[in-house]
């Protein structure tokens, strides 16, 4: 459906979608002027013919109903039914079944009518796509249901989801209800990718690895019904699933390994990057992997959810500490804090909620019914936490969790005491000990060794005793203790035991004040003009939490997974959806409001939402669900056939080629040139990078390459600097971790081409590719060829395919005038550089 | 929606039956047919410039050592300022280094008028002072944050916070990207250090990557990853991109998906940057009386030699040049006096400016380049005593100057009150040079907008009138 919008934000909104195509990628953008240029205007309408229930009704609902509908009947007149539309209110019948022209709905919505007023009133006008549609169903005879529920001037979304009955005749609810929907417009379904094609997909949308040989193999042999189910079962099983779907969540969460803002130095927060991939692969239910995540911090030791460590609960929390903490002198500390509180607002309603609350910072949201009381009441959750925003040394210390046992920081507290004494003991034992021979040795200098010391030291020893200062005193005492055996040997004993002290890893979490901070609204959202006081509170127009809960963060966080939300469970799997499919069933997967578009399949989604809730928030059920499901099984290629009928692939015919996130590349090019240290969690790593990258930033920082198979860790555990993120993360891509991403863009650019053509870092890759692809004494280039393909891209080359890398190769050995298996170097390059091996088919 | 464009580019495809591989690459034989077709087709209004130079002198210029001739702020030298003039503002270091030393702090230079114009520059700028009748002057600039790393942001993209769009992007995603061989958003950098904040000040936020500005080095490669790898001469990498682009073309048939046509012709604009990009870097076909023009070596990285890689940006199509020149910033702590630590940034870019306009003009590409020159705030009037004397943030009255495409040569626009504390007339916030900008460049700044996380952006949010009286 198309929402209707100004001819010019149109223009411009389609101009932006053709830049970042859904289904992945995009054109060089004079390209995408150039046919925009030529097209715009052209006919909007993909589907054959309009019906009522699908199209109509919902355009009525959204635009009309409020002032014609159950509440008010402006005029007279309803529209939440057609029945009612067509008895009319005082200007009579809304239409005339085959005559649009003349039907009064049709004349108020283009503005013809000569005493009403262009509809909607006051508001902008249905976009044209939207009126030819109400005037094609009325054309057709304007056909509607006898019986039919009235349209409710509630938003749909914010109505909860009802579980629809499956439509009859497939074996699976996703394919009932796509193919459902394909059949009223006499499509037919692609057939199902090949195994191959099929297998490589799986593996990249669940684990984010291709298949080994022997996982292909393995796949391939078994042909016992039920081979794909059971893949899709060890996949799930797979410890990699945490990390592919935990760099999902992580863009959600913001998550980098630094305080962002300009001065930007590093923080130690990975434990929450590991607790996700380790909760993902527990399948933790997401409520309570919500619930831990806005306020694990809350919860009491009882309260805690069987198996959870407290820890865990703490280190959770890191989500919403995520956000930036500014180091810089001279400014508002308050002003950080807010914009820290400000960011977890936003960043909870799009993520949990699929909402646009940020809109409602300065003034009533323009579109949805939200006031901006509702926004600081919300904002009221997160305004209690100690000031994370702007770093002191104090704050920083207490807002971590120390990743260690009670009795663990127990004996290291212990220790310290101990050592803090012993220090006392050094000294005492010093003066007592070693006091009495400070004379002698001053008499014993010799004008060499007193010529090595400092000028004041120099000058200290030069005055007499008891002309000395307390300083010069100090200063020769120093200098004879520490220079004397004994006290040097003791001396090491402690700082050996000092250094033996344990040292816990921590990570950043969110630390409730005891006393909750009083939250003002601020006049147009800004702070320094505070206004009415507010309570914490869930924006109005959904529904209360059923039982009365704590007015803080816990509180929130029980709100937003209760059953009685109708938000949450679409929004997730709208997101899930989203990255199997690359386009969600609501399109704007960051705007269930008002302003977002309509799912394309309304039954659909609703039947994943309450699926989804009722197998007890299960991740990896949902995810078995869509991918066992023919619907993703289907072939990507595109139809000649759909191209005018459903270009963008909204009913879902067919799959469609998606570019794989940065991450993804480069762990596809690790696997394929056997360079992949599988290694999961820990510190983040630092994979070589070009450098001279700080020079263009305020603090050049060093990028220590790390050692060993740490240089060839997947990409999740790349240490991510705000500032400069590694450049082969954002060529492609990666979000910047400034704000929440909850969709990443595809762009396809020149400077990815360069990256993958030079970067040191993938001729590296292609070196130890070549290097697998000459190993082996008997294999015959075919063979090699055969084996290159297989590691890349999971798939034996066509003979088109084979025969060009035949040509490749023997014009490669002519320019060697001793060619080895360097040769293979260039292969792989080439293969290294292939669009599919950076595609998701 | 995008329904309609994708469907769009399908029919495209289908009709042509060219496939966009060939689409792409005969366009871009021809850059100029299809710059025109996009600016046309996008630009809302005649558009007065098109491409942008725009210098940007981190860490906050001091107007009043340069532009501003206040005479009366030098009579009440020493005194305190007067509480009107602080009522309701917020300074930055407020609580230790400003309340109890605000005193008024006059200049120590000499101002002269020049040109015909009789424009007042400093002693300190003797190059400037030769150009100003090609320069308009705006006295009342204004910004809203007073710290360095927002306030950069909010210069570039409107907005104090990290992840907006800048500039750059906006103009190159409006106007599309003209050179068919360089990016369209050229950054350069000079100076002890880079910009507080790095990337982000560049940054295409939410637009696609690729209209994000691209760093130039002024060391090596000039752009990331553009030299082929070691060992690899030209006639290999052409040899490889060969066999790529025709096992992406077998794969295009294979799936019909016009991305990968898209792909290949990234390549081949990958190629072609190859060689454009050192060329362009490569300055051993100007003249020694270009080079003495501008006051730079041949190849010692310095700002009038970045000044001179901007002009040759500019005649080669590049649509966003943003030159960063670090740090003047004057507190008065060491290195950072109003007295000798500043003349010397200022020597540092005064003879790269004005030759810079004098070039483009020399050339005819002033008529249609919009250079731009500021910080993001200016200084108070007040001194700043630390070690030695300087000035703090200012962001209520602080000067930027603006030459070429469509705006007036030899104007001043803009007046600030006696001490030059407050703008008085004209005020310039910073969303009103950026509507004024977009403007110059034949964009409606309330109609370029862009959709992310279901709101409309916009660089100037719901702010911005156009500065007629800077236009032409």
């Amino acid at each position: 459906m198309s929402v209707r919008l100004h001819p010019a934000r149109a223009f411009w909104r389609a101009a932006c979608d053709t830049v970042c195509l859904p289904h992945g990628g995009r054109l060089p953008a004079s390209l995408v002027w150039l046919l925009c240029g030529l097209f715009t205007g052209s006919t909007e309408r993909v589907w054959a013919a309009v019906d009522y229930l699908r199209d109509v009704k919902p355009l009525l609902t959204q635009e009309c109903v409020k002032c014609h509908g159950a509440t008010q009947q402006k005029g007279g007149l309803r529209l939440d039914t057609a029945t009612a539309a067509l008895q009319g209110g005082k200007h009579g019948t809304l239409w005339r079944a085959r005559d649009a022209g003349s039907s009064l709905l049709v004349q108020v919505l283009e503005d013809r009518h000569t005493e009403i007023s262009r509809m909607p009133y006051k508001r902008a006008p249905l976009d044209s796509s939207a009126v030819a549609l109400i005037r094609d169903w009325i054309q057709a005879g304007a056909a509607h249901p006898a019986q039919e529920e009235p349209g409710s001037d509630q938003h749909w979304a914010f109505q909860a989801p009802r579980r629809p009955s499956v439509p009859r005749g497939f074996p699976h609810p996703i394919d009932a209800f796509t193919r459902q929907r394909l059949a009223t417009d006499a499509i037919l379904p692609s057939s199902e990718a090949d195994s191959e094609t099929l297998l490589r997909r799986v593996f990249l949308d669940l684990i984010g690895l291709p298949p080994t040989r022997d996982e292909r193999q393995l796949f391939l042999a078994d042909r016992s019904p039920g081979a794909y189910e059971r893949l899709v079962d060890r996949l799930l099983a797979s410890p990699h699933y945490g990390e592919r779907w935990g760099r999902w969540w992580l863009d959600a969460a913001r998550y980098a390994d630094s305080n962002g803002y300009s001065v930007d130095l590093p923080r130690s927060i990975w434990p929450f990057r590991d607790w996700v991939v380790r909760a993902l692969n527990s399948d933790m239910p997401f409520d309570r992997f919500t619930l831990l995540q806005i306020a694990g911090d809350l919860l009491q030791k009882e309260e805690l959810p069987p198996g959870v460590d407290p820890n865990d609960a703490l280190v959770a929390t890191g989500f919403h500490r995520n956000t930036q903490i500014n180091h810089e002198g001279g400014v508002d500390a308050e002003q950080f804090r807010i914009e820290s509180v400000v960011d977890r607002v936003s960043t909870t309603a799009t993520v949990w909620l699929g909402l646009t609350l940020a809109c409602a910072q300065c003034h009533d949201h323009k579109f949805d019914p939200f006031t901006q009381r509702d926004y600081y009441r919300f904002f009221a959750y997160f305004n209690s936490t100690e000031n994370d925003g702007h770093a002191t040394a104090a704050n920083e210390a207490l807002n971590v969790v120390e990743l260690a046992t009670p009795a663990e920081k127990a004996k290291r507290d212990a220790l310290r005491a101990s050592q803090t004494l012993e220090d006392a003991d050094l000294e005492s034992w010093a003066s007592q000990a070693l006091r009495r021979r400070q004379v002698a040795w001053e008499g014993a200098l010799e004008a060499p060794a007193k010529a090595k010391f400092s000028l004041p030291l120099q000058e200290a020893l030069s005055t007499p005793v008891p002309l000395r200062s307390s300083g010069a005193s100090n200063r020769v005492w120093a200098a004879f203790r520490d220079q004397h055996p004994e006290f040097q040997a003791r001396r090491q004993t402690l700082l050996g035991q000092r250094k033996a002290l344990p040292k816990f890893t921590t990570s950043l979490v969110m630390k409730e004040l005891p006393r909750p901070r009083e939250t003002r609204i601020f006049l147009k959202g800004d702070f320094t003009r505070p206004g009415e006081r507010v309570e914490p509170g869930t924006p109005a127009v959904l529904p209360a939490s059923p039982s009365p809960s704590s007015t803080n963060r816990l509180g929130l966080a029980r709100w937003i997974t209760a059953p009685e939300n109708p938000l949450v469970a679409r929004v997730l799997v709208n997101r899930v959806w989203l990255q199997l499919f690359g386009r969600g069933l609501v399109e704007t997967e960051n705007d269930f409001g008002s302003q977002g578009s309509l799912p394309s399949h309304p039954e659909l989604l609703d039947w994943l939402a309450t699926e989804f809730v009722r197998t007890g928030w299960s991740l990896k059920r949902l995810q078995r669900i869509v991918v066992t499901s023919a619907t993703y099984r289907r072939s990507s290629q595109e139809r000649g056939d759909l191209m005018d009928r459903d270009p963008t692939n909204r009913l879902l015919a067919r799959q469609s080629r998606l570019r794989l996130d940065a991450e993804l590349i480069r762990d596809q090019m690790l696997e394929a040139s056997g360079l992949l240290d599988r290694t999961m969690g820990g510190p983040p790593v630092f994979p070589p990078q070009p450098s001279g990258l700080g020079a263009f930033t305020q603090s050049d920082r060093p990028w220590v390459v790390s050692k060993g198979s740490d240089r060839y860790r997947r990409a999740l555990y790349t240490h991510l600097q705000r500032s400069t993120l590694h450049p082969a993360l954002t060529v492609f891509d990666a979000p910047d971790a400034f704000q929440t991403c909850t969709r990443r863009l595809r762009s396809n650019t020149p400077l990815q081409a360069l990256t993958l053509l030079n970067d040191p870092a993938f001729t590296e890759f292609a070196q130890s590719l070549g290097r697998r692809l000459a190993a082996g004494e008997d294999l015959s280039d075919s063979q090699r060829i055969e084996l290159g393909f297989q590691l890349c891209l999971a798939r034996s080359p066509t003979p088109v395919e084979e025969e060009r890398l035949v040509a490749f190769l023997a014009t490669e050995r002519a320019q060697i005038p001793d060619p080895g298996p360097g040769v293979w170097t260039r292969v792989g390059r080439v293969l290294l550089n292939l669009d599919e091996l950076i595609t998701r088919e | 929606m995008s329904l309609e464009s994708d469907q769009t580019r399908r029919h495209f495809f289908s009709r042509c039956g060219l496939g966009i591989g060939g689409m792409a690459l005969a366009s871009l034989m021809d850059p100029g047919a299809m710059a025109a077709t996009s600016a046309s087709r996008l630009a809302h209004l005649l558009p007065r410039a098109r491409r942008v130079i725009y210098l940007f002198m981190a860490g906050g210029p001091s107007q009043l050592e340069l532009f501003e001739h206040k005479p009366k702020l030098n009579a009440l030298s020493g005194q305190p300022i007067p509480d009107s003039f602080l009522e309701g503002k917020r300074f930055a270091f407020m609580d230790s280094s400003f309340k109890n030393r605000s005193t008024l702090l006059g200049s120590r230079r000499t101002f002269r008028q020049h040109g015909r114009s009789g424009m007042w520059v400093s002693d300190w700028m003797p190059h400037m002072a030769g150009v100003v009748d090609e320069v308009t002057f705006v006295r009342s600039c204004a910004a809203d944050l007073f710290n360095h790393a927002p306030a950069k942001l909010f210069m570039n993209a409107g907005s104090g916070q990290f992840g907006r769009p800048s500039l750059g992007a906006w103009v190159n995603y409006a106007l599309g990207v003209e050179s068919n061989e360089l990016p369209g958003f050229v950054v350069l950098q000079s100076g002890p250090r880079g910009p507080r904040g790095g990337a982000v000040n560049w940054t295409s936020g939410f637009l696609p990557s690729s209209f994000q500005g691209v760093p130039f080095r002024s060391a090596g490669a000039p752009i990331l990853n553009l030299a082929s790898p070691e060992g690899v001469d030209v006639a290999q990498q052409r040899r490889l991109l060969h066999a790529v682009r025709d096992l992406n073309l077998s794969r295009q048939v294979e799936t019909g998906d016009p991305e990968i046509s898209t792909r290949i012709a990234n390549y081949e604009l990958a190629a072609r940057m190859q060689v454009a990009a050192p060329e362009l870097a490569d300055l051993k076909g100007e003249s020694e009386a270009t080079l003495k023009l501008y006051g730079c070596d041949r190849d010692k990285p310095s700002f009038a030699r970045n000044c001179l890689l901007a002009r040759r940006m500019a005649e080669r199509g590049v649509r966003f040049v943003q030159l960063y020149h670090a740090d003047w910033d004057s507190h008065g702590g060491p290195g950072q006096n109003i007295e000798e630590d500043l003349a010397k940034v200022v020597h540092e870019v005064d003879q790269g400016c004005a030759a810079l306009i004098q070039d483009l003009k020399a050339r005819g590409l002033l008529d249609d380049t919009l250079v731009i020159w500021g910080g993001e705030f200016g200084r108070t009037p007040m001194g700043e005593v630390r070690e030695k004397t300087g000035r703090n943030h200012h962001i209520d009255a602080f000067t930027m100057w603006f030459a070429g495409g469509g705006v007036k040569a030899g104007a001043v626009v803009g007046t600030t009150d006696e001490l030059g504390f407050n703008a008085v007339e004209d005020r310039a916030h910073v969303h009103d040079l950026h509507a004024t900008i977009l403007h110059l460049l034949g964009l409606d700044h309330k109609r370029l907008t862009f959709r992310f996380q279901g709101r409309e952006f916009r660089l100037t949010d719901v702010h911005g009138e156009i500065l007629t009286p800077l236009l032409a």
